[in-house]
Parts: structure tokens; sequence; C-alpha cells
């Protein structure tokens, strides 16, 4: 047992790793989800008690290889990572039971196993992003992450998917080349590549290094802000989640690009901190710029879609404008918005997205013109899908007006009442584009095609109908979700002074 | 049950109709035990709001936070005497409207009953959480529930129509809440650093005039439950409901809720004095005028009987919103009043409608010839429920009207009295020609045809058997009870008003 | 002339940028998806180059610890592009397997003509 315990860190990521390769060894679909199932359920476990012991004991330091930082590889957890992979191993369990027979439909019997090897893979490489302290190899993990998830995309049913798959690996590699230019930066200046280790030598560098440090930052904040598809470099995610199959997509819109924020808010606060100013690069305004773009165009964008999933993708992009507007107002209750909103809007869109999956699975399409009078036939489908979609505008009661009221707190904190007026009316674009989808799910008589359409089977179902309680429970209590946000908000400021 | 502290009955009386709308689906297959649950349910609610009446009385404020959703934010209850009035309304009408639903629903052999009862329940759970709310974050949480669990209801036959009066009534009234009623809670809490409902309001000295003027704007029409004009459209679109939804729902629980948020804003967040010294009441008062007379006029001109008690009600909740936007204290205690009296009287009218309804099919006034000879009882109440509506004595209404015709004089503004005479006058001329109608002129002949009774003899069977001995048509027995119970409520609150009034001064004698 | 020996002494240094708009110019430039592959390729080499080069100590020899030698080269950048030339190869792999299942499902492997087949 204590053999297990002292290993928890190397496990997080280990245990995937290798039920990833397994599953691809069974080639059959069903052991291989039931192989999937039981590895996605035992990572919250793991993340739980890790959480566990940093909100307890301070940061967790684990060795890789038993050879000691800043040498060696060292997993480090504190709050924010902790947090952040909480939240990726929670939001895999709890969908993973709707992946296999909507998996099963889209990806085909044949390929079933492969997807869950890519699946587990692209796991391995977000919760490797989370965990590790070291720069280099968050390069590796995110590499396995987005290898992983191009396959993923690439296993959609249309041929459209590939093309999508496509475009990804090539933005996405351009980024992770931009990420390991920028490590290259770093590396040079403080001959290291351990996070805490370049934290303290770049506090303590010369002035003469400050513009090697600006091109590093400059670097790090497009690559990372390509694999988070942060507005306007977010070409790639609207045919990636469009055509990706349902599941691929329910589990990408919740976890992959949370993964990258959370490396930009590490590089940001924790490596560089913003104390330090950015040494005159005005990267804050441009941040605040480009996410109130994303919260604008985007949602205008999803206002025009007919293609649910795409609509979704470009919602999904606004609300990435609202995470990273909170990292821009990057003061306590605005740090705790844009962080609450990691999880927030991973469950929130989680929900929306599986909502589509199970349409999908009834009826064959997402189109809206298609759907018109499914509220009554699969009312309880829908009925998630509205209560998820109010998160997303953010009424109060649900989990998204959480993240938006510390949004507000922070921007008047700063005096930037213009910017809560903002955060009103783009909360308002949001009514539309859910609203009509509503307004064809429910008040439109029912059409042919989805008159025979019912509610899908109790494994798809049950994790819908979880996340949208969830929407709401967070929604009412909040001290697991912005409680320890503010925690982790309070932890990357307090490391700055 | 008596050792329970004031403070969780109050938590229990938000709670309890929840937890009756978990059990009730259990026993769908079981309809008696269902309807028992539902009636239990409204029992003990009822039993436990009146557990706090004394506890009130005395001046204390019973309550408690239940969880802080973000600091500064908690969805927290305390009773005060407007929310105390509020909860003992809709609970007793609740336990008479159960009734009155088993009889009216059985009779018409409604599908989905088993929805209806559950969405009731939370519908009557959340008008309790915003009798209590104690803060507007409480209160709004509350509100959009309301409008979410009622849609059902108002949808409850599922045609066209009613799902198009549906689709009006959930986007006006989310639209009005999200729109205005939301920025103007999250500018109160910027303005005042506080959303609690303080006794004096908290907005004093802290808002400009015109920032006051604009906020209580917001306000007023963002609580599109008060179907102020001109945001009172979903009210006679919701009348395609089952008769006991628009009984209880639209013509007590919602747009009371509605008016009654619009006088606990004007009281615990502007504050009497601050309005009135702030002078941006006045326009509120004389648009709640007009929205008065308007209304009425337009109640005139509908043969539909539901939509003429639908307009009916929007010019009642005006007389609401005027007593609030008089800003002073005899103004506001005549609004609570005519809250109680009104929710009596208009409630007797629409159980009469549904009793109509059910026993012999009619919607239409101009069908309504005669009937008075046939359903003696119902088209009493219907006299009973129309006079004190009018506000003549002895019934409840007068007192309201009265109450409210001392507050314009109080705060100076002698055409609000006219404007309440005259209104007076249109709701003796929209009300009482249907009581002649039935009660005068003679039955046209081709009713008595053999046909259309057969159609809805198969609905009230064994009922209409014997009630056709007698010439008599009426309905099921528990509608009877129901109306004839809200009727002499009527009568009693003629007598009880004091005491209402009592209560009410406690909203400004005691602060806490 | 100072500033030409200035540009002399740090050569690499250009080539490596040389490469890297290069490689970036043909991702961008190039509607036909194998030399897009080729760019992102020459573009992730440069970046090998921009690791490699720092790490090369003039008269250094490999970190092999003998008393005939002071200067040693720094040996962590090297293991660094190994798994970076990894990633790089498989990203490429990938990369030209979609590109071969493309060429199946749309009979060309040109971005421009597969954008109207489909609108995107």
């Amino acid at each position: 047992m204590e053999l297990v315990s002292s290993h928890l860190p190397a496990l997080q990521i280990v245990i995937p790793l290798l039920g990833g390769l397994l599953a691809a060894l069974l080639r059959r679909g069903v052991p291989a989800f039931a192989l999937t199932l039981a590895v996605s359920w035992i990572m919250p476990v793991i993340s739980a008690v890790l959480l566990d012991r940093v909100l307890t004991g301070g940061p967790i330091s684990y060795a890789l290889g038993g050879w000691p930082p800043p040498w060696g590889i060292e997993y480090r957890v504190d709050v924010l990572n902790g947090f952040v992979l909480m939240l990726i191993s929670t939001i895999g369990a709890v969908i993973v039971p709707f992946a296999r027979r909507s998996v099963a439909l889209e990806v085909g019997e044949r390929r079933e196993a492969w997807f869950y090897c890519m699946y587990l893979m692209c796991l391995t490489g977000l919760l490797g992003v989370t965990i590790t302290g070291d720069a280099f190899n968050a390069f590796v993990f995110l590499e396995v992450s987005s290898l992983s998830t191009y396959v993923l995309i690439a296993l959609g049913r249309d041929r459209r998917a590939l093309v999508a798959a496509f475009r990804y690996l090539i933005m996405g590699t351009i980024g992770a080349t931009f990420y390991v230019i920028g490590v290259g930066f770093l590396y040079l200046l403080t001959g290291s590549l351990n996070m805490v280790d370049m934290a303290a030598r770049l506090a303590a560098a010369p002035p003469e290094m400050a513009r090697a440090m600006v091109a590093a930052l400059a670097f790090l904040t497009v690559g990372i802000s390509l694999k988070l598809a942060l507005f306007p470099l977010h070409s790639w995610l609207p045919g990636a989640y469009a055509y990706a199959p349902s599941w691929a997509t329910v589990f990408l819109s919740a976890t992959a690009t949370k993964v990258a924020i959370y490396l930009l808010v590490r590089f940001l606060f924790s490596i560089f901190g913003i104390a330090l100013d950015f040494r005159g690069l005005p990267i804050v305004e441009i941040l605040l710029a480009l996410s109130i773009a994303a919260m604008f165009i985007a949602s205008i964008i999803a206002v025009y879609q007919n293609n649910l999933k795409r609509m979704l993708a470009y919602s999904s992009l606004a609300q990435i404008g609202y995470m990273m507007l909170g990292i821009g107002i990057g003061n306590l209750a605005g740090l705790t918005g844009g962080l609450v909103h990691l999880v927030n809007h991973a469950m929130m869109k989680a929900a929306l997205f599986l909502a589509l999956g199970s349409l999908f699975y009834r009826i064959g399409t997402v189109r809206l013109a298609e759907i018109a009078g499914i509220g009554r036939k699969m009312p309880l489908t829908m009925g998630a899908f509205v209560v998820a979609g109010l998160g997303i505008i953010g009424t109060p009661g649900t989990a998204g007006f959480i993240s938006k009221w510390y949004l507000a707190v922070g921007a008047l904190d700063r005096g930037w009442w213009i910017l809560v007026f903002l955060l009103v009316v783009s909360s308002l674009i949001s009514v539309l584009y859910i609203g009509r989808v509503i307004e064809m799910a429910w008040f439109r008589p029912v059409a042919i095609q989805v008159a025979e359409a019912k509610d899908p089977p109790l494994s798809m179902l049950l994790p819908l109908l979880i996340l949208a309680a969830a929407t709401v429970y967070f929604g009412i209590d909040t001290r697991l979700t912005a409680g320890i946000a503010a925690q982790v908000a309070e932890f990357l400021l307090g490391g700055l002074r | 049950m008596m050792a329970l502290s004031p403070d969780s009955l109050a938590q229990i009386a938000v709670l309890a109709p929840f937890i009756g709308a978990l059990l009730i689906p259990l026993f769908h297959r079981v309809p008696n035990l269902r309807e028992a649950v539902t009636l239990a349910t409204a029992a003990v609610l009822l039993f436990t709001v009146i557990q706090l009446l004394p506890v009130v009385m005395q001046g204390l404020r019973p309550g408690a936070t239940l969880i802080d959703v973000v600091p500064g934010l908690a969805i927290a209850f305390r009773v005060e005497p407007l929310g105390m009035l509020f909860a003992l309304i809709a609970s007793a009408l609740w336990v008479v409207n159960s009734i009155y639903s088993i009889g009216y629903m059985r009779a018409h052999d409604e599908p989905r009953q088993t929805s209806f009862y559950t969405c009731f329940a939370i519908a009557l759970g959340s008008t309790m959480g915003i009798a209590f709310a104690d803060n507007l974050f409480t209160l709004f949480l509350f509100y959009e529930a309301l409008t979410l669990c009622t849609f059902p209801l108002v949808t409850h036959k599922q045609t066209a129509e009613a799902m198009r009066a549906g689709r009006l009534y959930l986007l006006l009234l989310l639209g009005t809440s999200m729109v205005l009623l939301l920025p103007a809670i999250i500018a109160t809490w910027f303005i005042a650093g506080t959303i609690d409902f303080t006794p004096g309001g908290i907005l004093a000295g802290k808002a400009s005039p015109l920032a006051i003027g604009i906020l209580l704007a917001l306000y007023a029409f963002g609580i599109g439950k008060a179907a102020l004009m001109p945001v009172h459209f979903w009210l006679p679109a919701a009348m395609v409901a089952p008769t006991p939804v628009s009984a209880l729902l639209h013509a007590v629980a919602v747009v009371k809720a509605g008016v009654f948020s619009v006088v606990k804003v004007v009281v615990y967040v502007f504050g009497l004095e601050t309005l009135t010294l702030s002078g941006a009441n006045e326009w509120l008062v004389y648009v709640g005028s007009a929205s008065l007379l308007l209304a009425s006029l337009i109640a005139l001109t509908r043969d539909n009987l539901k939509a003429r008690l639908a307009f009916s009600t929007i010019s009642q909740l005006a007389y609401v919103v005027v007593g609030a936007a008089l800003a002073g204290p005899a103004g506001v205690i005549g609004s609570g009043l005519q809250i109680a009296t009104h929710a009596a009287g208009k409630i007797t009218l629409f159980f009469c409608a549904g009793a109509i309804y059910v026993a012999s099919n009619k919607t239409e006034i101009s069908q309504m010839a005669g009937l008075g000879r046939k359903m003696p009882i119902t088209m009493i109440a219907f006299l009973v429920g129309s006079l004190s509506i009018i506000g003549l004595p002895p019934f409840g209404g007068m007192w309201s009207k009265w109450a409210l015709v001392l507050g314009a004089l109080d705060a100076g503004y002698v055409l609000v009295v006219v404007v309440l005479m005259v209104s007076s006058l249109l709701n003796v001329a929209y009300l009482l020609p249907i009581v002649a109608r039935a009660f005068f002129l003679p039955p046209p002949v081709e009713h008595e045809a053999h046909g259309e009774h057969g159609e809805h003899g198969v609905h009230h069977g064994q009922h209409a058997g014997v009630g056709a001995r007698f010439g008599l048509q009426e309905a099921p027995v528990a509608c009877l009870i129901a109306l004839s119970t809200t009727a002499l409520l009527c009568f009693l609150l003629f007598f009880q008003a004091d005491r209402i009034e009592l209560l009410l001064q406690g909203m400004f004698t005691v602060s806490s | 002339m100072e500033a030409f020996l200035d540009f002399a002494d740090r050569y690499n240094y250009v080539i490596t940028i040389f490469l890297m708009i290069a490689g970036l110019y043909i991702v961008v430039a190039r509607s036909n998806m194998v030399k897009k592959l080729v760019g992102l390729s020459i573009f992730q080499t440069s970046v090998y180059l921009l690791y490699l080069e720092p790490a090369k100590i003039v008269g250094g020899t490999a970190p092999i610890i003998d008393p005939a030698f002071t200067v040693y080269s720094n040996p962590l950048p090297h293991v660094l592009i190994l798994t970076a030339i990894v990633v790089g190869v498989g990203t490429l792999a990938l990369g030209l397997a979609l590109v071969v299942r493309i060429n199946e499902a749309f009979g060309t492997i040109d971005d421009d003509e597969i954008k109207p087949q489909d609108g995107g």
C-alpha cells in the first residue's frame, strides 16, 4: 500500500498509458471498453487523493526514476494542477459510460479498440501535461495528447473528419513547435527545464535578459494559444469538433482546451510571474482584447450555424474567451472566475455535446432543421440540454452564473465597468443560439424523421443527467468549484509577491 | 412538531412542496394515493405556515441562510409580514385548489396528471421561496424556477395553440427577467453593496434620483409576472392552461409572486422614504393607473370568460403596483390587502369558470344565458367573487380598495382616487352582466338538445344523471366544495381585514 | 565591417531563422498537403538546430569524464532533440497517413480542391 501511495503521481500517467497499449492489443471493442472504463474510473480516485494531500499538506514533488529535480523530470502537484487533474479525470470518468454505444455506432466495430487506445493515450497526454513539472516533458505529453487527438478526430464517420484532423495536425504542430521554441529560449536563459527552478532563475535574471524573455513569452503564448484555440488562432477547432465522433468531441471539448489554458496560466503566473509586468509587453491588453473579440465574434458566428456540433464548437470558442478574460483581468476574483469557468464550462459543454451525441445516436443527424419537436420525443435528453444551455447563458442558479459573477466582480475591482456591460451583452447573444435550439426542439410540431425517436439507453442518459444536475448543483453549492478555484487564484497571485 | 424552531419552520415551508414533488411521481400508478400525497403536502405546508403566523405577529423575523453561493450571494430565507401574508394565501388556496384540481382533472379525464401535480407542487415550493426570500438573489432564483415549472402546466394540452402560448409565456417572462430584472439586481448590488432585503431600503443616499428612476423601471417591467402593461401579453395567452392552473397560478401564485416582488422591492430595496424623496415613483403611479384602466376596458370587450378574467387580473394587479408606487405605508398596506382579497375573489371566479366548462363545456360569456338555473351554486359563488373584486361590502375586496384610496389621498394623488372609482365602475360593467345573464336571461332552446348533452355527459357520468333529475347540471362535488370555500373566504376576509392590516403594519414598525 | 563580423559570428542562427521562416511559409502558401507536411518538417528541423547550436561548444567533447578533457558539450539539448525528432517523425507519419486517407476519400490531396467539395 505504501508503495502505491508514494507513487501515485506516476501512476496517474502510467495506468492510462499501459491501459492504452493494452486496449490496442485486445483488438475487440467490448474488452477494450471494459478496460477503458476501469482506467477512467481509477483516475479520479488518484486525482482526488493527490488533490486532498495538496490541499492539506502543500505541493507534492515526485522525482521520476529517482533522479532528483532539477536534474531529473519532476512531477509536481500543487493546487493549480491538482485542480486541473481532478477536473480532467472526473469528466473522463463521468462521460465514459456514454462511449460504449455511441462509439460502436459511429466508429464501427472494427476500429473500436483503436479508438479506446487513442482515447487513453490522449488522457495520458493531457494528465501528463498537467502533472509534469518539466517544461520540455510538457511538450512531449502535449504531443502525445495531440497526436492521439488527431486520430480520434479522423475516426469520425464523415470524410470531412479527415480534413479537419489534417488541418488540426498542421496548426497543432505549429503551436507545439512555437512552444518548443519558447522553452528553448527559456532554457538558454536559465539553463533549466524544471518549472520551479526556471521561475526562481527568471526572477533573479539580470535586466539585459529582458529581450530574450519577451521573445520566449511571445513564442509560448502564441504556441499555447494555438492549442487552446484563442481567437483568432481558432480555425482548426470548429471543424475538428463538428466531424469528430460525438463522444470524442465531448471529451475534447471538456478537457483538451482546458489543459492548454492550464499550461498558459502556469507559464504566465507561476513561471514568468505577472509581477514582472511582462517586461513592457502589453500582453494583458492583448489577451483582454482577444478574449472580448472571441466572446462576441464566436458567439455571433454560433448563432448562424445549422450544424449543432459546429454551433457548440463556436460557443466553446466564446467560452474560452471568458476563461482568458479571467486571466487577463488577473486579480483574485477575475482569476477565480476564469479558473472556475474551466470546470463549469467543462461540465456544461460536455452535457451539451452528450445531448447532441444522444440525438445523433437516435436520429442520425444534428442539423437544426431536422430536429423539430425532438423535445417531446426525447424529453430527458433535451431537458438536460436546456439546463446545460441555461448554464452556458449564465442564468443564476446554474454554474455558468458563478463564473460570470466572479468575472464581473473582478472587472469591477479593476474599475472596468464597460467589461461588465460586455459580459452581460455577450450572454444575451448566447441566449440567441441556445434559444434557437430550444425553440426548434420544443416549440415546433414533431417532424416525421424524429417521430420514432426516444431517449437513449441508460448508459448514455445517465452521464448526461449527472452533468446537467451538476450544472445546477454547482450553481448553488460552489465550495468544490469556486472554493478551490479561489484557493488556486490566491496561490497563483501569492506566488507573485 | 411543536419543538421546531421558527427558523426551521421557515425552511420546512419552502422544502415541503419540493419533497411532495419528489413523492408524487412515485405513486404514478395509484391516482388516489397520488392525490393524497398532494393534499397531505398542501396540508403540511398550510400547517407550517400557520405556525409561523403568531411568531411574525410578535415582531420576530425567523429565517435561515441555506447556503452561501459565493461571498455576498446567499440562498437565505426570512419571514417578514408581507411574505407571511403571501405564503399564507398561497398555501391556504393550494389546499382548496388541490381539491378542485382533483374534481376538475378527473371529470375532464385529462392526460399526464402525474406531471401536472408534480409541477404544481414545484410551483408552490417556488412560490414559498419567493415569499420568504431574504435577498434579491434568492428571489430571482425561485422566480425563474416558478416560470420554468409552470411552463409544462401552461402547455398541458400540448396543442399547437398551447405550445404557441407557452412559447410567449416563456419568452416574455424569462426575457424580461434576464434582460431587465437581472441587470437591475446586479446594478443594485454594485450601488448598495448588498442585495439583502432590509427594512428601510438599501439604496438610501447611494443613488441619484435618476438612477433610482431607472432602477425602478427595470424592476417594474423586469418583474414580468406583475403583468404591468405593456408586458402583460403572457397572461391572457397563458389562459390555455387547464382551469386549476389559471386559478391558482395565474390568479394567485404566479401573478401575485410578481406584484409581491414589486412591493417587496419597493419597501425593502428602495425604501419608501428614499423613493418619495427622489420622486422617481411618480411615473410608475401613472403607468400603473393607465394599465389599470386600459386592462379593465379591454376586459369589457372579451367574450371568452377566461380571457375576460385574465384582463381583469391585469387590471387588479395594477392596483397593487399603484399602491406600491404611492410609496407610503398606507398605499403599501393597501397593496398587501389587495394581494389577499383579490386572490380569494379571483380564484373563486376562475373556479366558477372551470366549473362551467366542466359541467356544460361553455367558454364564451354569450353562451351562458340562463346558466344560473342549472348551476345555482356556481353562479352564486361567481356573484360573491365579483362583488369582492368590485369592492362592495360585505366582502374583503372593499377594504383593499378603501386602503388604496386612503393611500392615494395620503400621498396626494387625487387623480388615482378618481382612477380607482372609475375602475370600480368598469369592474361592475364587465363582471355583473355575466351573473345577470346567467340568472335573468332564459337559456337558449337548442342548448337542451340531447346530442350536446350526451357529448360531455360521458365526462361527468353518474353525476349528470343525478343532477338532471332536479334540472341541475352542476360541476363535480370537489369543484363545488372548492369554489364555495373560496367564496366564503371572500366574505370572511371582510371581517379579518384589520388583522391583516395589523400584520402588515409590522413592515414599518419593527426594525430588525 | 563590425556588423559583418557580428553576422559572420552568428551565421548559424541566420540559417536557423531562414529555415524557420521558409518552413512556415511553405505550410501557409502551399495547398498541396504533402508539401505542407514538408514545410512543417523544415520548420521543426529549424528548431532542432536552435537547440543544438548553443549546446555545442567549440573544442568541447562528448560528456564522458576523462582527465584528458576539460571542456564538454552540454548533452541535455541533444537528448531533448532526440525526443523532439521522434515526435516530429510521429507527426509526419500520421500526417502522411491522413493524406493517404484524404486521397482515397476525396481523390485529391490539394486543400483548395477539397474546400469546394464539402464547403470546408
